[in-house]
């Protein structure tokens, strides 16, 4: 059995905003295992991308960390200063690649410049061992070594955003986080990234969480799926079984909703409602308002993730 | 078969790159970008027709020309028989726009952050000068929303687009669309911002307003998934010109074109068994400029299949393959 690389417990980050606590991450508790990727998915606003950052050690401002614990290969990152954070851990025990890779670069530097600060600041390599670095990397995700000499606005979309990837690699990090990386990427560049994260994936035993409002691109790489809705996690378990099996109402409206390529769908469904605001999320399950199964004690309590099936958890009172 | 609502005809339009003054000195010549490169189709009475392709195709371009926010370089466009490419009059694009409407793909950018949603509905309203006096337009206005199922209509007219949320705020874009009762409606990605429960709730939408109002819709996408749902008629685009185009499920399930196949090839689908599997993309390449459009079938340099001396040297004509399925290639059949 592999090993876990990422234990979040209890986590909760909440954004302290002048209209009121916004409980973006709400006691959330998950493991990732060595080699294994985690696909996080939910409607925007749900909290995802708030976890991933959180997971970095970097909430953003004016979001904090109110409780609960982030172990890295065994390591509580939770409550470490700044300093050492930024030396010991982001980037070379957790790394990630940003949505639209158009934004990430610094257009006034080379590549091979960002590329090899890092590694120069961070493990204290001389110029060439570090652009040696860079180069091999390049060529990891399938590009030109030589475009460490060229600058960000030489190269397409679908280059710019391999060299992202590359970057989180660079120090080899025990868990990557990609956050969206494919959405401003036209539909045969994002299948070419998806297979060389899959590819990655494979080679360097790669851990990763793979957060995205897109459910078919999950299934593309994820082993083990966790649907998020209004800062909590209410549903998460093997691929196969989050995708053929869901449990909770949310995911299976979730899954009703996306038109397939193959085949005949009637009517889609969608969910009625929006997802409810974090500063006042609504008493029992948040999902109740919008659940056309709602019963009383869904108002009154608020369900647990338990387990239904082997390694499958949900939170909802049906089950 | 009926009139179509909607002809276009070798429909072109090239829009000219800056110049340096050193370059008009030495009289180089003036360089263009092929957006749309000779687009024709034809779409009949509560058809869906989609317009697919990747960014940069000319897609959106050929959504602009249609509902004459561009004029074309090139080409005809004829609305229920009628040849409208030249509309020189404030009055004649007046009435032209009461029959042809567009949704964008935005709706957070789309409506006035000013107005309230009333005032966005009572703008064409007036522009148009349908409904006498304020009750009248009233009337209309509520009727609009109603049918958008933007409900009890009295609870959202007050309101400004910044408290609706998104799905909301593209209902009330649609309405705004509608309440001119256009025969024709150009809607260019009007799901693409939206999350995935809100864009089945407007697909849906959308469809049923096809069928209760008649409305006939080009609808402009990159999802071909989303494409196959709500259109009857599909067009594939690759660098201003249509490759393959027929029903929707011909062109999804017997793609002719190597292009279609790449693009289908890709797209992503929620099966998670196949997730260890590196997907094959019959394509290479990159998109080429729109300045430099390579000779020959301008797919040749991505096309895994292109034969020397045939596809570089000759531009392929759309031939139909079977009944309605048409596509733009020297080698349908042959790979």
């Amino acid at each position: 059995m592999a090993k876990n690389v990422l234990e979040v417990r209890n986590l909760k980050m909440y954004y302290f905003t002048s209209k009121g606590v916004v409980k973006a991450v709400d006691n959330i508790s998950f493991d990732l295992k060595k080699g294994e990727v985690l696909g996080l998915a939910g409607e925007s606003g749900c909290g995802k991308s708030s976890l991933g950052f959180t997971l970095l050690g970097m909430p953003t401002p004016p979001g904090k960390i109110v409780d609960g614990s982030i172990k890295i290969d065994g390591r509580e990152i939770v409550g470490l200063p700044e300093d050492v954070l930024r030396k010991e851990i982001r980037w070379q025990k957790i790394s990630m690649i940003f949505q639209g890779a158009m934004n990430a670069l610094n257009p006034v530097y080379t590549i091979g410049f960002q590329m090899t600060e890092p590694l120069i600041y961070h493990k204290g390599m001389s110029q060439e061992e570090a652009l040696d670095r860079a180069q091999k990397y390049l060529e990891l995700v399938g590009l030109d070594p030589e475009i460490v000499y060229r600058y960000p606005h030489e190269l397409s979309g679908g280059m710019k955003q391999r060299v992202v990837i590359a970057m989180a690699l660079l120090m080899e990090p025990s868990v990557v986080i990609a956050d969206e990386p494919t959405t401003a990427l036209d539909v045969i560049v994002q299948a070419q990234i998806i297979n060389l994260m899959k590819r990655l994936k494979k080679e360097l035993n790669l851990s990763m969480i793979f957060i995205t409002h897109d459910l078919s691109i999950l299934a593309e790489i994820s082993d083990k799926v966790a649907i998020m809705y209004a800062g909590k996690i209410i549903e998460i378990g093997d691929s196969e079984k989050i995708y053929y099996e869901p449990a909770h109402p949310y995911t299976q409206k979730l899954l009703a909703a996306i038109p397939r390529l193959h085949e005949d769908v009637e009517r889609l469904e969608f969910i009625p409602g929006q997802p409810p605001n974090l500063i006042n999320p609504p008493k029992g399950c948040r999902f109740h308002p919008r659940c056309p199964y709602a019963m009383d004690v869904c108002k009154e309590q608020e369900p647990e993730l338990k387990e239904i099936d082997k390694d499958h958890y949900a939170a909802c009172w049906l089950l | 078969m009926a009139e179509p609502i909607l002809k276009v005809e070798n429909l072109k339009k090239y829009f000219p790159l800056k110049r340096g003054l050193l370059a008009s000195l030495r009289g180089e010549p003036q360089r263009f970008v092929h957006a749309v490169d000779g687009v024709s189709f034809e779409i009949y009475k509560q058809q869906v027709f989609a317009l697919v392709g990747e960014s940069g195709c000319g897609k959106s371009t050929t959504g602009r020309l249609i509902v004459k926010l561009l004029e074309p370089t090139d080409g005809k466009i004829y609305l229920e028989g009628e040849d409208v490419t030249e509309i020189k009059t404030k009055e004649e694009l007046l009435a032209y726009r009461r029959r042809v409407q567009m949704i964008f793909q935005d709706p957070f950018a789309s409506l006035n952050p000013r107005f309230r949603i009333f005032d966005v509905l009572e703008e064409p309203l007036l522009i148009h000068g349908i409904g006498e006096t304020r009750a009248e337009r009233e009337e209309l206005i509520y009727k609009a929303l109603e049918m958008v199922k933007i409900i009890p209509p009295e609870d959202y007219v007050s309101r400004f687009p910044h408290m609706l949320s998104g799905g909301q705020r593209q209902r009330v874009a649609i309405a705004r669309a509608l309440i001119l009762n256009p025969t024709f409606i150009v809607a260019d990605e009007p799901v693409s911002m939206l999350d995935v429960s809100i864009r089945a709730e407007i697909l849906e939408l959308m469809k049923s307003l096809k069928d209760k109002m008649g409305v006939t819709y080009l609808y402009i996408t990159h999802d071909l998934s989303t494409a196959r749902y709500f259109a009857d008629w599909i067009a594939v685009m690759y660098l201003g010109r249509i490759v393959e185009m027929g029903p929707a499920e011909k062109v999804i399930d017997n793609p002719l074109h190597p292009y279609t196949r790449a693009l289908l090839a890709a797209v992503p689908e929620p099966k998670p068994e196949r997730r260890n599997v590196i997907k094959e993309l019959p394509i290479k390449g990159e998109v080429p400029s729109a300045v430099n459009i390579p000779p020959g079938c301008r797919f040749h340099p991505r096309c895994i299949y292109a034969k020397k001396g045939l596809c570089d040297v000759e531009q392929p004509k759309l031939i139909e393959y079977e009944h309605n399925h048409f596509a733009e290639c020297h080698l349908v059949g042959k790979f």
